[in-house]
């Protein structure tokens, strides 16, 4: 029997198979995300933007949502930001909002689903 | 008619394949399990190989649980102990721990262990009745229903689907998939659930084919 518990040893085997180095990520948001898809055996790099409205879960089974409007369509796709098939993802825009869902723009359309811009100003 | 190995079940994760899914799996320690008795043709009419898994202190167990182990010359007793009916038992000695690597990634197991005792559970979580309406003045919910006819035959046709105890009850989920398997840390990723709650105790076999 080994000395750690069960937790433990989940988790070690969790931290393999994650990202050493994920951006920081913050509701309102917007990202990019560079997905790994396969079309007809082959592979290629489709890139989405959109504003994250949610994140849940925590360690490797963390999924953020993201939404964008696409031709007056709103889509939103969930990804799960340890997976090898999420290639990378930036940070295009930082969002200012004051909420930790922000489902309410699913009800919005036109100007109104814009999220207010975050303005950092460097510390000294 | 093949050797399997203990385990203790330590929950649920998920792993990603080499296409980048994400596969669910089941963390299972499972060994190292010293053989503690091995029976054959001569001496027991059988053959099959008695293993035991969890290290312990003498307190836990009996006095011929604790001989029974000394026997096998094992330094340390074990608290569980089981059998595996086997067509070959010539290639093992008493002692020998029995690890992981007799199962390899890829392949397909049954996994037996204790259910989730849910208590005592009525007829929809029991037996998947449908239940009444909710609304319109029912007042049928979640009663079980007629239970048979009337006078003819006057009675309850035995095995009759009813509430009652639910769960703790041994269960085998066959032709699981082993995804990965550890040996320097014994460990055993098994795709999907398994039986029972977390910490208890399991059994791994390969796959026993039925029929055909």
């Amino acid at each position: 029997m080994s000395s750690m518990n069960a937790q433990e040893i989940i988790r070690s085997l969790e931290a393999e198979q994650m990202k050493p180095v994920l951006p920081v990520l913050h509701i309102g948001d917007t990202v990019k995300v560079n997905v790994r898809i396969r079309e007809g055996g082959k592979e290629r790099t489709q890139s989405y933007e959109g504003t994250i409205i949610s994140m849940q879960r925590s360690g490797i089974n963390r999924t953020v949502t993201v939404r964008r409007v696409f031709q007056g369509i709103g889509v939103e796709r969930v990804f799960l930001v340890h997976s090898p098939r999420v290639e990378s993802m930036t940070v295009t825009r930082l969002g200012r909002v004051r909420r930790a869902k922000l489902y309410y723009l699913r009800d919005r359309i036109g100007k109104a689903t814009r999220v207010k811009q975050k303005i950092v100003r460097k510390s000294t | 008619m093949s050797l399997g190995i203990l385990g203790r079940k330590l929950g649920m994760t998920q792993v990603f394949d080499a296409e980048g899914r994400a596969i669910p799996v089941t963390v299972v320690e499972a060994g190292p399990c010293p053989v503690t008795q091995i029976k054959t043709e001569a001496t027991d009419g059988y053959t099959a190989l008695q293993i035991g898994f969890i290290e312990t202190r003498e307190k836990v167990l009996s006095k011929p649980e604790i001989g029974h182990c000394k026997k096998a010359g094992l330094e340390k007793p074990v608290r569980h102990l089981h059998e595996f009916r086997m067509d070959d038992v010539a290639n093992y000695t008493l002692g020998q721990a029995v690890t992981v690597d007799i199962f390899s990634d890829g392949q397909v197991i049954d996994v037996a262990g204790t259910s989730i005792g849910k208590g005592f559970a009525g007829g929809q979580k029991r037996h998947h009745f449908a239940r009444g309406p909710m609304a319109h003045g029912s007042k049928n919910h979640r009663a079980p229903g007629s239970i048979g006819a009337g006078t003819t035959p006057g009675r309850v046709f035995p095995g009759k689907k009813m509430p009652g105890h639910l769960g703790n009850v041994r269960v085998t989920i066959k032709k699981l998939t082993v995804i990965r398997v550890i040996p320097e840390r014994n460990l055993i990723l098994i795709k999907g659930g398994i039986p029972g709650v977390e910490g208890s105790l399991v059994e791994i076999t390969p796959n026993k084919k039925v029929g055909r």
